[in-house]
């Protein structure tokens, strides 16, 4: 039986939910404003040519693995270039045309060494709709506006040394309210921050584990009594910040992936550790498992939930879905090649793009059947963006956008 | 006529007294972004001066860019952000660049080398002719990135040259600027096909002659702050309590093109162990050099017994230059110890141990050991003990 304390943080916190996911249909971040991966009434198409579908595609800079995100009718894209991977760039789009509206450099402040299939444009930037929070490998923290004006920058490896990984960094940061919050997890200085979206200063600094993880924190809107949470994830524990304070929320010991990132959906917080771990909260910031399931484990990409069953997809291209009540696998369904990117969900149909650039759309509405394959004739590595009835998608050399023409 | 005289006078006055007022306005912007620091120190100043230095007008970039000589890494990046705001500004009003200025910062290389590629790239933008004209001439610049566009037009010209006997000099002349490891790598290759060997180890300045002591324990990482006797004193006689026995230093020749030594070799394949290596290096005058090395394993190096650089980071990529210290060798004898640390994990991409080190300026130009040997050591050397 639920206490009335219990009932009303429950209504405050679906009702805060409700609210915040509606606010538009811009893709604000790293698998979308609420960081779902979930545009759920977009309208896209299954298919596309060369001749059908491609508003357009435009050349970009320079190589990176981000992901594109959309703020109003501007498309923002990081890219990094040069020997040492040292020359940063933001560059936003005109979301009509694809014609470049500015772009901005940087040089790298901080390390810039990675993966040859990587790039110091790993993280995908954030917006709050009026600013720009471009972050690299590199550690560097750079905020524009939507015009492309300079407004502050740090560079948190420039600030602490150590703060570094060699293979590359790639977690990306998020926006709540008017905190900017990044998760830097490495071997050396390892840390959490809530930088000012305003000035640039920090608010507060935690410390994180001291072990390399490439997982990004995720924005629980409302999942504090109405209040967003940001969630952090390491190797071996769970955390749930106030993203104004910095103060720990609540904690759970998890042996998180070091890469797919968490997922928050209505009342209940997906954990990648362990396959997948359900979290439900009975009291207040008191988190328990609802369930765990070892055959939900997820490879690069991030899960998602549609209509209560929750999707998985390995590396190797293997999806699952799982009932999001209890964990239940549903079905197991196989896509060709392997994935980073993160599949993205528009109306029934879920679109996975393999590290060749080969999408794949599955109909969820028909137990996975993939209903067309299109070609972007590129490797692709980070995750698409939805907004607007239109699918961004950045592959090795250029940004696209797909949607439907001529109906 | 009088009055009309007054008022040009008092507008041309006024016109001067705007465009002083401007010049100080920049002036001080400028200063406010150079105070940008660390922790975001001075952001909120430099929030407020950005806007009026991505306002200036296009004949203030040369005051700009000169002020990217004295700037910070943070602070340089917000005067190129306003370079760059004000270049795109000024084209998309369909005006006109500088050109004439932007090229004589660019051969300028009395600034840094950014501030010199910055402007240059402007220029590109508007003169297409400007690839052409400097890039060739910039073989032996101060600058990485125009070093390594002058060796890949050579490299786009070899590739054309359909008469044999003119490429190698051409590859020559290329290896000769060419300072990053994939134009070096690709310029050997062709050199060799040509029947001709190029000396990798020299041309970056690899140490290769060592002294090697271990295995200390390093096991759970402690061994990284444990400082062992070689911290202390370099005993070539000595010998120390090890990991598991007795250890003593033995020379190790490393014949490698780029410089590594691997302790898994000469010591032992073992986990949670750490090493010590020393080299010695002549210096024909007191000089500023760069300490440059690679490794997978945590390190510190210390030159002429006094630390300069640690890194405590264990399987997290390698690099040609992954690290790079600067130290000032003696004129003389110096002596370079590294200490590498390898941890327990068990994969096995895990199972490196080794370093490569070499000595160079800022623009990694190889600053050798005035005793080193005209070739590099293509004979592996089995290890001995020190004393012998």
């Amino acid at each position: 039986m639920l206490t009335a304390r219990t009932n009303r943080w429950l209504a405050l916190t679906v009702g805060g939910i409700v609210c915040l996911t509606s606010v538009a249909a811009d893709w604000r971040q790293f698998r979308g404003t609420d960081n779902n991966s979930v545009a759920g009434d977009a309208r896209l198409p299954t298919t596309w040519s060369d001749t059908e579908n491609v508003a357009w595609k435009t050349p970009l800079p320079a190589r990176g693995v981000s992901s594109p995100i959309v703020v109003g009718d501007n498309v923002i894209v990081t890219s990094s270039s040069g020997y040492k991977q040292d020359r940063l760039y933001v560059s936003c789009y005109d979301a009509a045309t694809g014609q470049q509206r500015w772009q901005r450099e940087f040089w790298a402040t901080g390390r810039t060494l990675c993966h040859p299939t990587s790039a110091n444009a790993a993280p995908t930037p954030a917006s709050d709709g009026e600013r720009i929070y471009a972050f690299f490998s590199s550690n560097d923290l750079i905020c524009l506006d939507l015009e492309g004006n300079l407004l502050w920058l740090r560079g948190l490896t420039y600030d602490f040394p150590t703060a570094a990984n060699d293979v590359g960094m790639a977690s990306s940061p998020v926006v709540s309210g008017e905190t900017v919050v990044v998760q830097i997890e490495c071997e050396g200085n390892s840390f959490a921050a809530g930088i000012n979206a305003l000035t640039g200063e920090t608010r507060w600094q935690a410390p994180r584990p001291a072990q390399q993880n490439w997982a990004s924190p995720v924005v629980w809107r409302g999942g504090n009594g109405g209040k967003d949470v940001v969630l952090v994830q390491s190797g071996d524990r769970f955390t749930a910040y106030d993203p104004l304070s910095g103060e720990i929320v609540w904690e759970f010991p998890a042996n998180c992936s070091g890469i797919s990132s968490a997922l928050a959906h209505g009342d209940v917080v997906y954990v990648p550790a362990g396959g997948m771990t359900a979290l439900k909260f009975p009291e207040p910031g008191k988190p328990e498992v609802a369930w765990q399931e070892n055959k939900l484990g997820a490879g690069s990409a991030s899960a998602l939930i549609h209509d209560g069953r929750l999707y998985v997809l390995n590396s190797a291209g293997a999806m699952t879905c799982g009932d999001a009540k209890d964990g239940t696998v549903l079905w197991r369904g196989r896509l060709k090649g392997s994935f980073w990117a993160t599949p993205v969900l528009a109306g029934q149909y879920l679109y996975c793009v393999n590290q060749e650039g080969l999408a794949q759309v599955m109909d969820l509405a028909a137990e996975g059947n993939i209903v067309a394959e299109n070609s972007f004739g590129e490797p692709v590595m980070g995750t698409p963006a939805i907004a607007h009835h239109a699918l961004y998608v950045r592959t090795d050399g250029k940004l696209w956008k797909i949607e439907n023409r001529g109906q | 006529m009088g009055r009309h005289w007054a008022l040009a006078l008092s507008a041309t006055l006024a016109i001067v007294a705007t465009a002083k007022s401007a010049e100080i306005d920049l002036a001080a912007a400028i200063e406010a972004v150079q105070r940008v620091g660390h922790l975001g120190a001075g952001n909120a100043s430099a929030q407020q001066s950005w806007p009026v230095l991505a306002a200036a007008a296009p004949d203030q970039l040369p005051q700009l860019l000169e002020a990217l000589d004295d700037s910070n890494p943070l602070a340089a990046n917000y005067l190129r952000a306003a370079v760059d705001a004000i270049c795109e500004r000024t084209l998309a009003k369909g005006e006109k660049l500088p050109a004439d200025a932007l090229e004589q910062f660019t051969l300028d290389t009395s600034h840094v080398p950014r501030a010199r590629r910055l402007a240059y790239e402007w220029l590109a933008k508007v003169d297409p002719t400007a690839g052409d004209r400097l890039i060739p001439g910039m073989l032996n610049d101060p600058s990485v990135e125009f070093r390594r566009d002058a060796v890949a037009r050579l490299l786009d010209a070899a590739g054309k040259e359909t008469d044999a006997e003119k490429l190698k000099p051409i590859y020559r002349q290329a290896l000769s600027g060419a300072r990053d490891l994939d134009q070096v790598q690709t310029i050997a290759g062709k050199l060799k096909d040509l029947g001709e060997e190029v000396d990798l180890s020299r041309h970056f300045g690899f140490l290769f002659a060592w002294r090697v002591i271990g295995p200390f324990d390093n096991v759970g990482g402690k061994g990284f702050a444990t400082a062992y006797p070689p911290e202390q004193a370099i005993d070539y006689d000595a010998e120390y309590p090890g990991k598991a026995n007795l250890v003593r230093w033995q020379e190790h020749v490393t014949v490698d093109p780029i410089g590594a030594v691997d302790f898994n070799t000469i010591l032992a394949k073992e986990k949670g162990v750490a090493a010590y290596a020393v080299a010695e290096f002549q210096s024909e005058e007191g000089q500023d050099v760069e300490f440059r090395w690679g490794t997978m394993n945590a390190t510190k190096l210390w030159l002429n017994g006094a630390l300069l650089a640690e890194h405590e980071v264990y399987h997290s990529g390698e690099d040609l230059d992954q690290y790079i210290a600067q130290g000032h060798l003696k004129p003389g004898k110096n002596v370079i110890l590294v200490k590498v640390c390898q941890n327990e994990q068990t994969e096995n991409w895990a199972d490196s141990w080794k370093v490569s080190i070499r000595v160079c300026d800022e623009t990694g130009t190889a600053i050798l050991s005035a005793d080193r040997p005209e070739k590099s050591p293509t004979q592996s050397v089995e290890p001995k003990p020190a004393n012998l």
